[in-house]
């Protein structure tokens, strides 16, 4: 597990490497000209062009090689302290961008980014997980339906919509046609205001209700199509002739059946939540990860892109490793050992 | 796993309703983009971001088919490029005057009109721009002399209805209305009604007459545009592009990225699974570790990453979409040849002394085909959101213009706030109908491959 986290670091400082050298190369050059033209006398104090154009060479030079510049990006020196340093959670300071108080430490820029996504995307997850079980459940037990087949189109036709779009559309309609939320997601009050947690919750009212939208009927799908292979188990049958109560069959001893594979996707889909959302909240303009990582890669900042692809990548195998114990508490068939 | 023939997977599929309402949306799809590709020159869809290519058309004009549901009709982009010509000569003055009737039948002012010509003459010809409008009122517009020139020439022009001159000339022509024309708009005048400013609807004639003396003179284009706020049958964006060419052209390239990307990574999942689970032991547990680093890689950013560093073109971005599809294909099929090798004629084949290839190709990669193609169906929406949503971020390939990147630019223009709701709806309903074909089918084929969920 921890060779995966390696190896993805590794992918992202190989990917982003070579262009962000080259930024900030370009960084000192420019900031070596900028400090000469500042200050004229340096310029005056050399006779010839080329003594002055020698000069500033070697300032420059001197420079990258205290930045460590000389050497490649892939040189094993380099790559070895910049992995160190992210094992140590010391992800540096980013180059372009700060978060709002105007830290540009990478690892208050993520802690300020983070809970907002959490507090969006996961209470968005939880909602849809349980709205989906629930009608999954329900339809399960009355295959044929008419609110079997609702629910089956309805996630059907949902699943093929790009959530992104159907944001668009919600500004465009509760958000300019009829002026019901804001269209910008962002509060408009500072953070240390009283009113700021309730102007964030009406904030975030319309990305909320798109997600859930958009969301719960994959979800009521799938745990339906998990419980109708479990309903048709010899078990249930016998329990039905016992003449124990459909309801109770369904709620208790089917979904507790259903649930390992539920239990997996729930883990899964919370942890890709933190990072999956990258268009969605481009679309809302919600201040959180997603938006963070996608401003990190157009700008080319390589602190921030590392340290936000190892935070997703840490919450993504810790989730499975909880969704793999959770299994075997479910599903004792697979545990193994004694 | 069931064994299952293709003859009866055809019989099934066509029972289902599901999959025949797939199949036709798919079919329609095709041949709109048969019929796009032939018809369209690959010229207009390659000149998609080139400014120049789409000047005579109007700006985020909404779609035509709208004044059927309006009560008052919103004026058309009218381009008109064959006059009626007349060519008089009299005493070594030559007069060429082209006709352009207009039939204006709505209730708003035309936004503006431009009128584009080239002509070839020598001397300097007089130009002169009249309109006979349905009242029988004839107003003058623009008397203007084109460029000296010794021999002959050849000259464009494009004259605007916000020309200076045009407004003195109506100035000076204010008696025959009852309104004060001070902030109007050369169009508000010259479509008005003479006692109020409201448009006067009926049959207008412009006439533009140019006059040659010893000298012949001709006009070879000559185009009159009418500024409408309706244009086509998908309207207009804010960069005055053709948003149906746009359209039409995204479908042949969504169903590529999808078809291609789904294709592609189910082929090679199923063959790198299918082989893990085949080998077994020491094989497998690499290929299958290598799988789960792949799986725990988040896609969408590194997506965003290969992109923006390495290459947007498109070809490059179905390989990258590639890298990450194949992932869960592989594990399936790993788990499905783990229970098809134990069975007795792959032993069998093996003892006779078979290839390993030809095992894997002959006796078990065939039992998975039904499955696979339940699979590149229903991986096809995702490759084609995937692509979308990365236009959509401005990642994409600008030299396609893809339904993601009009999308786009309808974000970065605002279309939303601006309540252009014909830039934002189309494009979205055609990924989500090109989802949707696909979806249908992979579920229909999906229930005859997995009959449990059937019942």
């Amino acid at each position: 597990m921890f060779g995966v986290l390696m190896i993805t670091l590794l992918i992202t400082i190989a990917l982003v490497g070579s262009n962000m050298d080259t930024i900030l190369k370009q960084g000192v050059v420019f900031q070596v000209r900028a400090e000469i033209t500042e200050n004229p006398a340096i310029a005056q104090s050399f006779s010839s062009v080329n003594e002055f154009e020698g000069f500033v060479q070697n300032q420059i030079d001197q420079r990258i090689q205290a930045l460590g510049l000389d050497e490649p990006w892939y040189s094993p020196q380099r790559i070895g302290v910049t992995m160190y340093k992210i094992m140590l959670l010391d992800f540096g300071n980013a180059t372009f961008l700060t978060s709002d108080e105007g830290s540009s430490d990478v690892k208050d820029i993520l802690f300020e980014k983070l809970p907002r996504t959490v507090l969006l995307f996961t209470t968005a997850t939880i909602i849809i997980s349980s709205i989906g079980i629930f009608l999954g459940a329900f339809s399960s037990s009355k295959v044929g339906s008419t609110i079997d087949r609702v629910t089956s189109s309805f996630a059907i036709i949902s699943s093929s919509f790009p959530v992104w779009w159907i944001g668009m559309l919600m500004i465009f309609l509760f958000a300019f046609t009829w002026q019901i939320f804001p269209a910008r997601a962002t509060p408009d009050i500072p953070s240390s205001d009283p009113a700021y947690l309730l102007s964030l919750l009406y904030h975030m009212a319309l990305p909320l209700i798109t997600i859930v939208m958009i969301g719960f009927g994959s979800w009521a799908y799938l745990v339906r199509n998990f419980m109708v292979g479990i309903m048709q188990e010899d078990f249930i049958m016998a329990k039905k002739t016992i003449g124990i109560k459909e309801k109770k069959i369904i709620y208790t001893h089917a979904l507790k059946n259903a649930a390992p594979p539920i239990v997996t996707i729930l883990a899964l889909s919370l942890s890709g939540s933190l990072g999956g959302a990258i268009i969605t909240e481009a679309v809302f303009d919600w201040p959180g990860m997603g938006r963070l990582y996608f401003e990190a890669i157009t700008v080319m900042d390589l602190p921030v892109i590392i340290g936000a692809t190892y935070l997703l990548t840490v919450f993504f195998l810790i989730s499975i490793f909880i969704a793999d114990l959770l299994y075997g508490y479910f599903d004792p068939r697979v545990r193994t050992g004694q | 796993m069931s064994n299952i023939t293709s003859q009866e997977i055809k019989q099934e599929f066509i029972k289902s309703k599901m999959g025949i309402v797939g199949i036709t949306i798919l079919l329609i799809l095709v041949i709109i983009s048969i019929i796009t590709i032939i018809s369209i020159p690959v010229e207009t869809f390659q000149e998609w971001n080139n400014p120049g290519n789409w000047i005579s058309n109007p700006k985020v004009a909404i779609p035509i088919w709208v004044n059927i549901f309006m009560i008052e009709k919103i004026p058309e982009h009218k381009i008109m490029e064959n006059p009626n010509i007349e060519k008089i000569s009299i005493d070594g003055i030559n007069l060429t005057s082209h006709h352009f009737g207009l039939n204006f039948d709505y209730d708003d002012f035309p936004n503006d009109f431009i009128y584009e010509f080239s002509s070839e003459y020598s001397g300097s010809p007089l130009l002169q721009i009249s309109v006979i409008r349905p009242d029988g009122i004839k107003l003058d517009l623009l008397t203007t002399s084109l460029p000296y020139s010794d021999g002959k020439t050849i000259h464009s022009e494009r004259i605007f209805s916000t020309d200076n001159s045009i407004k003195k000339n109506l100035f000076l022509q204010s008696e025959k209305f009852e309104f004060i024309f001070e902030r109007l708009s050369a169009e508000n005048i010259v479509f008005s009604k003479t006692n109020t400013n409201e448009p006067l609807k009926g049959n207008y004639i412009f006439s533009i007459d140019m006059y040659g003396v010893n000298s012949k003179t001709e006009i070879h284009e000559s185009k009159l545009i009418v500024g409408g706020k309706a244009f086509g049958i998908m309207g207009t964006d804010e960069l005055r592009r053709d948003l149906a060419i746009g359209l039409l052209w995204g479908t042949p390239l969504a169903l590529f990225i999808g078809l291609a990307v789904s294709i592609a990574s189910v082929v090679s999942g199923l063959l790198y699974g299918v082989y893990a689970g085949y080998k077994g032991k020491k094989t497998d547990e690499t290929m299958m570790r290598f799988n789960d680093v792949i799986y725990a890689l988040p896609a969408l950013p590194f997506l965003i990453i290969l992109s923006v560093t390495i290459s947007n073109s498109i070809f490059v971005m179905v390989g990258f979409l590639m890298i990450f599809g194949w992932v869960g294909i592989a594990k399936v099929a790993r788990s499905m040849s783990l229970q098809i090798k134990t069975r007795g004629y792959v032993d069998a084949a093996n003892m006779m002394g078979q290839k390993d290839s030809k095992i894997i190709l002959k006796h078990i990669v065939p039992q998975l085909l039904p499955y696979a193609f339940a699979s590149i169906a229903i991986s096809v929406p995702a490759a084609i959101t995937t692509e979308a949503g990365l236009s959509f971020l401005g990642l994409g390939d600008p030299s396609f213009p893809t339904w993601g990147q009009i999308l786009h630019d309808a974000n970065t223009f605002g279309a939303a706030a601006r309540g252009m709701w014909w830039w934002i709806m189309p494009p979205g309903i055609m990924i989500a109908i090109t989802g949707l074909a696909f979806v249908f089918i992979g579920n229909a084929l999906d229930a005859i491959v997995n009959p449990k969920l059937k019942r």
